[in-house]
């Protein structure tokens, strides 16, 4: 379970103090809890002081009773955080099996490896050595991102917008991975993500927007704050 | 053929050789040689004028391998040494040279190679090799290797060239007549710390219709190193040229890149790629998040950068 205590956050631009999040307090100890909002609302930055990435100017996160606040990334990473990147690092020369064997901990086989990958539609046989590099498309980097996910099997996984970019791998794919982690990893999956098929498989809908928390809730009850919150334009045809 | 544990240790960074290799082979140490052996289709004689030898491969020699590897253990020894390889048309061989220098005195040791390559018709060579420095003496190690690389018709040829420890100072050339329809791909890793200097030139003439060539240099400069790369490609005809360096550089070390592509035909056609920086924050942090401390991050980014 991942608690969130009065997290802040702010800024200095150019001597004028800017607040990104305002007194976040949040508990995450569902299968899924998908954080919504706005752009410019927030959530990235509070994925990336969950992993470590930034340090919050106010506030305490704690997992599983213990305050891991001041951990480094690599301590958090230890701790059982997981993140996967809203945009993919590449690596010049650094393999799908490499990252996959660095996320595992271990030296994987090629069995496992298929595990990872066809889990996100990727043929092993086809990616285990290709280079992580400028050659893979952006929807082939945000799978493998994401077996990396798989691969490290921690108490939490947080997605930033997992669904960017993924090609022609259907959105029921992606949800069906999230299904298929919580179920064999059972530990808490925190999602980032605009998209109702995703907010579907929510068992905790946190709608932040101007670095706030607007709501906590079910589909039902945020959908309407959504519309709302993103400036519904009547005009952008969907 | 005896050579003692430092030789053997030598032989194996510069040629992955555990012992003496199968094939034609010729193993110099210390300026002397230690071991030779031929084949029915590779002959190796030594040069009577200078030191070293001439390689000769029978045309249509396919599969085989040349090992040429040289190692110095003596303290203070400095050597140029010539080497020729008469590659026939229609071969396909695989070459291996390298030089590993034990230096355990207070003398430099030097070892300067040129290897000439002449690749027939429709020839195909790859050739490997490895640079490699070791031993606790405050002697310097020293490697100025060139290779001059003559392609005929239709001939093909891949170069790997590794540096990656002890060697404190190396300027290296590497120059290249291309004739018509033939191609050289070259491959250069380095790396470099301490205060070591690193001189890497190449210039390729592009002379034959539908020659091509692919020069991709990838190097890290660590610690007071120094690395400065020269690429000149000359297309003299309709021809396909492609230089790259790709550098990492880390601590007080500095990189400098200095291309020059000259289209002497209309219908040739050039490009050089020049990235020099420091590793990307964004992959270090990567890698913490699986785990990794920031100084494993750094040696993973590092060993596939110079994979």
């Amino acid at each position: 379970m991942l608690e969130l205590k009065n997290i802040s956050y702010s800024v200095e631009d150019n001597g004028v103090k800017k607040d990104i999040l305002k007194d976040i307090s949040l508990t995450v100890d569902e299968r899924f809890v998908v954080i919504t909002g706005p752009n410019g609302s927030g959530k990235s930055t509070l994925a990336k002081i969950i992993a470590g990435i930034i340090k919050p100017t106010r506030g305490r996160i704690i997992l599983d009773g213990e305050d891991i606040t001041d951990l480094s990334v690599t301590d958090k990473a230890k701790a059982g955080i997981s993140f996967a990147f809203q945009q993919p690092v590449r690596f010049k020369g650094i393999t799908v099996k490499d990252l996959i064997s660095l996320a595992a901990g271990k030296k994987i086989s090629f069995t496992e490896a298929c595990d990872y990958l066809s889990e996100v539609g990727l043929c092993a046989r086809d990616y285990i050595n290709r280079e992580v590099n400028g050659s893979l498309s952006g929807g082939e980097m945000k799978r493998i991102e994401i077996a990396m996910i798989l691969a490290r099997s921690t108490k939490l996984s947080l997605f930033d917008e997992p669904e960017a970019g993924i090609d022609l791998w259907s959105f029921n794919s992606l949800t069906r991975v999230f299904e298929n982690m919580h179920q064999s990893v059972k530990g808490n999956i925190m999602i980032i993500s605009h998209q109702e098929r995703i907010l579907d498989i929510a068992d905790k809908i946190v709608l932040l927007k101007d670095g706030r928390i607007r709501q906590i809730g079910t589909k039902e009850e945020i959908m309407p704050q959504i519309l709302g919150a993103t400036g519904y334009c009547p005009q952008i045809k969907e | 053929m005896t050579l003692d544990k430092i030789q053997l240790d030598l032989l194996e960074k510069v040629a992955d050789l555990h012992g003496v290799p199968s094939g034609a082979y010729n193993i110099r140490s210390n300026g002397t040689k230690a071991g030779r052996n031929t084949t029915a289709n590779i002959d190796i004689v030594t040069k009577e004028d200078v030191d070293g030898i001439d390689i000769i491969i029978k045309p249509g020699t396919k599969n085989e391998s040349v090992h040429i590897p040289v190692v110095l253990a003596e303290s203070g020894l400095q050597e140029t040494v010539y080497n020729d390889f008469h590659i026939g048309e229609n071969s396909d061989v695989v070459i291996v040279a390298g030089c590993g220098i034990h230096n355990g005195g207070d003398a430099a040791s030097r070892h300067s190679g040129v290897h000439r390559f002449f690749v027939g018709k429709n020839a195909r060579v790859k050739y490997i090799e490895k640079h490699y420095g070791e031993g606790d003496g405050r002697g310097e190690r020293i490697m100025n290797p060139t290779t001059v690389v003559e392609l005929a018709e239709n001939s093909y040829m891949e170069m790997e060239t590794a540096q990656i420890k002890g060697i404190d100072s190396t300027n290296r050339k590497t120059v290249a007549k291309i004739a018509d329809g033939a191609t050289l791909i070259i491959g250069e890793k380095i790396m470099t710390h301490g205060s070591q200097v690193a001189v890497t030139e190449f210039e390729v003439e592009l002379n034959g219709k539908d020659s091509s060539t692919h020069v991709v240099s990838r190097s890290v400069a660590k610690e007071d190193s120094q690395q400065k790369f020269i690429s000149r490609v000359y297309g003299n005809n309709a021809c396909n040229g492609h230089t790259e360096c790709d550098a990492i550089v880390m601590d007080n070390a500095k990189v400098s890149a200095i291309p020059e592509i000259k289209a002497n035909h209309t219908d040739a056609s050039l490009i050089h790629e020049a990235v020099i920086g420091k590793i990307a924050g964004e992959q270090l942090i990567k890698l913490m998040t699986l785990g990794l401390t920031e100084k494993e991050a750094e040696e993973q980014i590092i060993s596939g950068f110079l994979k």
